[in-house]
């Protein structure tokens, strides 16, 4: 895994590449080369692990053989004390690229009497150096020295001799240091080192630890000057550049979708922006988490790698809790592309778990990372760090056009458009889950309450979780205002008992219509009957008496007759 | 353990023959110097000087040069130079600088007489 030296903006001195994460970065490219560097901090700051790791990256990465002299420690106990780092300083002594050598220092050992030097140290030195053809030399603690040799006056004139020596040698020196209480080091050490220095400290605050690393100075060299913080982990140490807040980042004007197709087409029809950041705020139990499994299994679905940050549960009860929603996420983590990260933040500090998401975001190259949820990096008052910490997270995720998803908790009865850590500014999408109380029960809406750079939807929507899943429905609104749940359930069944009504009294009056029109019928026949009986009883008198009509005129013709009538 | 056990008990035998004979005991010492410079030179003729007056015949003197022997200056821990180290008899000690100080050097070899 052999690494290019960083290279510096501008070239200034030459410099030595440590290959630790991120001190190449705010150095500009390294250590002064064939210099002197002081690293002090106080006990347990790390001096001793990034004097180490410098010389082993030396060896494994750029091929320069390294020398630690350890005045505290035996070669055995260094050897042991970095295994636990994986880094191998057996094997690396074997291949002669490492040469670990104790100095031991026992005043009790030690009598003065007149006039000396350290000629002997530097014997032992040149000899190391020259064994293995050194570039780097570690000097793991020279203070010790202070302790095993009284006369003051001689250590300081062969110290400056000392790093005279190493200067004309050309090797590049890490010396740590042990911090003083007004000066670097307790020994003043910074008055022979005067190229650069690097401050490490350890600070303590609400419980939680911090490191952080400063460059106090850089002779011949811009540096990044302000603290860094940094971690050590079972890789060795990571330093975290985070001035890099250009606000030059590309955006994407792709669309991802966000799982739940009903907010896709809140979001005009096609989701969230890749590289975008989202949050979803909203009270306990609201379904943030939800949200973001969907947004999860969505990506996954794409095949897309997916990191969660899960700061309050364990991954396999968020396993469990999405199941029993219908979202089955084991297979995608079998299949690599859902990686947890359960961890409490407050168990690092708040700068140690940022240098630890870098370093998982940079070793797992996900195109989501999801933060569930973001208010747990609030402890006590620490909302002022907790939301550079975010706002620095959310550059870096940006930066690497990594699509961020992040949950919210709103504390019961604060402002629900408040974030508890005021990031809204830095948010591209925000969805707000609310409850809505009504009727004696509780139901969950959402809204968008911003989303830049697409129209979106400004309807409530009522969020509802079913066995498959989060569903969205359309809420309720009529005269009596907005309803959800059971009470929009009643409304929807009363209105449909209503119409129901309505149409059974149309078709009641149709059928009357119906009957009305046959009984007229009816009516219209009856008439008819009678009508045609009365006209064939009419007819008939009729021809009765028509028939009267001509028999009468055959009586009168047979009385004229018989009368003998006159013929007319 | 065992090995243990009489390592103890030969150091109880020393330290009991110390206490009967310490005027008979044999001294091992060793000086390194690094060059022929005038500390060097100094530190050989006090060493001589004192071991001639305190200890006759019953000394082992071996002066050696890291210039011409550096590997040897890891063996001994050397690191400041002249260090002359009295290996025998115990405890080890080291003793700094050019001896001039006779007084610290007599007491830095146990030489004092109680």
């Amino acid at each position: 895994m052999k690494r290019e030296p960083v290279q510096p903006l501008f070239s200034t001195l030459p410099k030595t590449a440590t290959g630790i994460q991120g001190l190449d970065e705010i150095t500009g490219g390294g250590l002064p080369k064939g210099r002197p560097t002081l690293v002090c901090g106080n006990a347990g700051c790390g001096k001793t692990l990034l004097a180490m790791e410098f010389l082993v990256r030396g060896a494994t990465q750029f091929n320069e053989p390294g020398v630690f002299m350890a005045f505290e420690e035996t070669e055995k106990e260094l050897t042991t004390n970095v295994a636990s780092l994986g880094f191998d300083l057996d094997e690396l002594s074997a291949s002669k690229m490492i040469l670990l050598e104790h100095i031991h220092i026992e005043r009790s050992e030690i009598e003065e009497t007149g006039e000396y030097d350290l000629e002997g140290l530097l014997i032992r030195l040149n000899l190391a150096i020259d064994s293995i053809g050194a570039k780097r030399l570690v000097l793991d603690t020279i203070e010790s020295l202070f302790a095993g040799l009284p006369n003051i006056l001689i250590l300081r004139a062969e110290l400056r001799r000392l790093f005279r020596f190493l200067k004309d040698k050309g090797v590049t020196v890490i010396i740590t240091g042990e911090r003083g209480d007004e000066m670097l080091t307790r020994q003043g050490l910074e008055e022979y080192v005067s190229d650069c220095v690097i401050v490490l400290d350890h600070r303590v605050n609400e419980q939680s630890s911090t490191r952080r690393l400063r460059i106090v100075k850089y002779r011949g060299s811009s540096h990044g000057t302000n603290e860094y913080p940094f971690l050590i982990d079972e890789t060795g140490f990571s330093v975290l550049p985070i001035t890099s807040v250009g606000l030059t980042h590309a955006v994407s004007s792709e669309r991802v979708s966000s799982g739940i197709p009903r907010l896709d087409a809140m979001l005009s029809g096609k989701g969230f922006f890749r590289g975008s950041s989202i949050l979803v705020s909203g009270t306990a139990g609201t379904g943030k988490s939800s949200l973001a499994a969907h947004f999860a299994s969505a990506a996954c679905l794409r095949e897309e790698r997916v990191l969660y940050f899960a700061l309050e549960e364990s991954p396999s009860q968020i396993l469990r809790n999405m199941r029993s929603i219908g979202i089955d996420q084991e297979p995608w983590v079998n299949k690599g592309l859902i990686k947890f990260h359960s961890n409490r933040p407050t168990f690092y500090g708040l700068e140690s778990y940022l240098t630890l998401m870098h370093k998982a975001i940079n070793d797992y190259k996900p195109e989501v990372v999801i933060v569930d949820p973001i208010s747990s990096f609030i402890v006590g008052t620490n909302e002022f760090d907790a939301k550079s910490m975010i706002m620095r997270m959310v550059d870096f995720l940006k930066i690497k056009g990594i699509t961020g998803f992040f949950t919210s908790l709103t504390g019961a009865g604060s402002d629900l458009e408040h974030t508890s850590i005021n990031i809204s500014s830095l948010i591209d999408t925000w969805l707000l889950l609310r409850d809505i109380e009504l009727g004696g029960e509780r139901n969950r809406g959402l809204y968008i309450l911003k989303s830049r750079g697409m129209s979106h939807s400004n309807q409530i929507r009522e969020f509802t979780l079913t066995d498959h899943g989060v569903e969205l429905l359309d809420v309720y609104v009529g005269p009596d205002g907005v309803l959800t749940g059971s009470a929009r359930i009643a409304k929807e069944a009363k209105e449909k008992e209503e119409k129901l009504l309505r149409q059974q009294e149309i078709e009641r009056k149709q059928l009357d219509l119906e009957r009305r029109r046959r009984s007229m019928l009816a009516k219209v026949a009856e008439l008819q009957d009678e009508f045609e009986a009365e006209k064939k009883e009419t007819l008939q008198a009729i021809t009765i008496e028509e028939e009267r009509i001509k028999s009468f005129q055959q009586q009168q013709v047979n009385l004229a007759r018989s009368r003998k009538a006159d013929t007319l | 353990m065992k090995n243990h056990l009489k390592e103890i008990e030969f150091s109880t035998e020393k330290f009991e023959s110390a206490l009967t004979d310490s005027d008979l005991e044999k001294y091992t010492l060793r000086l390194y110097i690094a060059g022929m410079t005038p500390k060097s030179v100094r530190a050989i003729s006090n060493i001589k000087n004192i071991c001639e007056v305190h200890l006759t015949g019953r000394y082992n003197l071996e002066v050696i040069d890291l210039y011409q022997t550096p590997q040897l200056a890891k063996g001994d821990q050397i690191i400041a130079a002249p260090t002359l180290i009295k290996k025998l008899p115990l405890p080890l000690r080291r003793i700094i600088g050019d001896m001039s100080n006779t007084e610290k050097l007599v007491v830095g070899l146990d030489l004092r007489k109680l």
